[in-house]
């Protein structure tokens, strides 16, 4: 176990909209560098987790502690794509965190979008508009944002739906270098087999199934609770190691290779 | 020619109303932008409208009108937040009931034999009898409405971008519509005087719509906002003085117009058409 205090720590939480929990019995931590991946089906909870991570809804039953404010890379297509906004003026909205309202993003603060831009490989898109840009830069636009904001706590929701092979790539080593930095990293995602690179899994169908690394964690019996039994064991590649593979069938299956 | 476009303003008259024009496009441009990005030309309207039977009670007593006018939006928005709290009726169809049953008492009010003459212009506006008390108030919350723009630009922009995950770089939602709704109330309190009850909703909708197809950034929206506003309301003051229609339809249909011309300059730059 690492020595470091963690940065999310939850214990038998419940979270829901009116009284009645939608997701309860969440109990995990998030580490400084760790990656954990959010699995479960549409209406699992992974939305409600994140938004009681980010403070929208208080917990019903049970605690939830944060070390620091949430960094987010909500869903894209939430995002307005016809809003008047730069890709700069978005990463520039990082830097209003933790300021008062009347001091406005300087200098310093757009030199530091500019840097944080460049780190995500859109130097020389920070005066292109937000909606033109392709899913995967709209991603890393929203990933430089959590980086202007320094956020010790990066959640992505659903971060690679929808993008190409090589948007997936590229957004995988980003989240891979928050890790190294320290930062602590929740993913949610429909990929099980995209999970099993991560540290740990979290596994949620309207209450927590399990919670582990992902070796140990994503087991058949595992697997049928979080997805209800939609599941298919394919024969195990030739010579591999794993023995068997496991795929998730419609509706939950989401195919990336556009 | 010169003749031509300086012999209006040779009057006092018409030069307040130049002046109301300018203030008018100066807020209207401006927060009409927020207005059409955050789809509140709803409300607007039916603040505008809600605030009726404030300002002909004040017509009535002999009252400064924007005393009346903004006694009457502050009970319009309590009756709105009470209605939308009935359960079943909901939010939009809670607006249409108080701002019906609002204009409704304002029209009881105004057929009244006891009631002035000139109570038409408190619905399609005066602006040709501007005083310079009102432009003086009039410029001063102006002033009010674009400072405080200039001071939530951010927050705006990040709940405006997205709300939901504005509160995770410290924007409240919440505070950014209710900042949104009081200045929507000082802007339309503004505007009722040289537009009316019924025209004023023009200058808030129809100079930023028309600005949201021509620009894609904020800052230069809102300035071709305000430009487009001004010019229109200019337009509409000579139109006004030489066929000698009413002043505000005028300047309220020329503003429309400039939508209109604005949308079919975008169809044929080939520019995707937002709003």
């Amino acid at each position: 176990m690492s020595e470091l205090a963690p940065l999310v720590a939850a214990d038998g939480l419940a979270v829901g909209y009116g009284a009645a929990p939608v997701l309860s019995a969440v109990a995990f931590d998030l580490r400084p560098g760790e990656r954990i991946g959010v699995l479960g089906p549409n209406g699992g909870g992974k939305t409600t987790l994140f938004r009681a991570l980010l403070g929208e809804l208080k917990p019903l039953a049970g605690t939830l502690q944060l070390a620091a404010r949430c960094g987010t890379v909500p869903q894209t297509e939430r995002s307005r794509l016809d809003f008047p906004v730069s890709a700069l003026d978005v990463a520039l909205m990082g830097a209003i965190a933790g300021r008062p309202w009347w001091r406005h993003p300087g200098r310093a603060e757009r030199r530091a979008a500019r840097a944080a831009l460049d780190r995500v490989g859109l130097a020389e898109l920070a005066d292109r508009s937000f909606g033109e840009l392709s899913g995967g830069q709209r991603q890393r636009v929203l990933v430089a944002r959590a980086l202007v904001q320094d956020a010790r706590i990066v959640l992505l929701d659903e971060p690679f739906t929808g993008l190409d092979a090589l948007s997936i790539r590229r957004l995988e080593e980003l989240l891979d270098e928050l890790a190294r930095e320290g930062r602590g990293v929740l993913i949610a995602t429909h990929d099980v087999e995209q999970a099993r690179a991560w540290d740990r899994v979290l596994c949620l169908n309207r209450r927590q199934i399990a919670f582990g690394p992902p070796a140990q964690t994503l087991t058949l019996d595992v697997l049928a609770a979080t997805y209800g039994g939609s599941i298919v064991t394919l024969p195990a590649v030739a010579g591999g190691a794993e023995g068997e593979r496991l795929a998730l069938l419609p509706p939950h299956h989401h195919d990336h290779e556009h | 020619m010169l003749d031509w476009l300086t012999e209006p303003f040779s009057q006092g008259i018409m030069q307040r109303a130049l002046l109301e024009i300018v203030v008018l496009g100066v807020v209207g441009g401006a927060l009409g932008c927020w207005i059409v990005l955050a789809e509140l030309s709803y409300g607007a309207e039916s603040l505008a409208h809600g605030m009726f039977p404030g300002l002909v009670a004040a017509a009535l007593a002999g009252i400064p009108l924007a005393l009346g006018g903004a006694a009457g939006i502050v009970v319009a928005a309590l009756a709105v937040a009470l209605a939308g709290r009935i359960p079943g009726i909901g939010g939009d169809n809670g607006v249409a009931v108080v701002v019906t049953t609002l204009f409704g008492l304002g029209a009881l009010l105004a057929l009244s034999p006891d009631v002035p003459p000139g109570i038409q212009g408190l619905l399609f506006g005066d602006i040709l009898g501007t005083s310079g008390g009102d432009l003086l108030l009039g410029a001063a919350l102006a002033a009010v409405v674009v400072a405080a723009l200039r001071l939530l630009h951010w927050r705006l922009l990040a709940v405006g971008f997205d709300r939901a995950s504005a509160r995770s770089v410290g924007a409240s939602p919440l505070l950014a519509d209710a900042a949104l709704l009081v200045l929507l109330a000082i802007a339309v309190l503004v505007a009722v005087q040289g537009l009316g009850n019924l025209l004023v909703v023009a200058v808030l909708v129809a100079p930023a719509a028309a600005a949201r197809l021509l620009f894609r950034r904020l800052l230069p929206m809102m300035a071709a906002a305000v430009a487009i506003a001004v010019v229109a309301g200019l337009a509409g003051l000579y139109l006004s003085y030489y066929a000698k229609v009413a002043a505000g339809a005028a300047v309220a249909g020329l503003m429309v117009a400039a939508y209109l011309l604005a949308r079919a300059g975008a169809a044929v730059a080939g520019r995707p058409l937002r709003a």
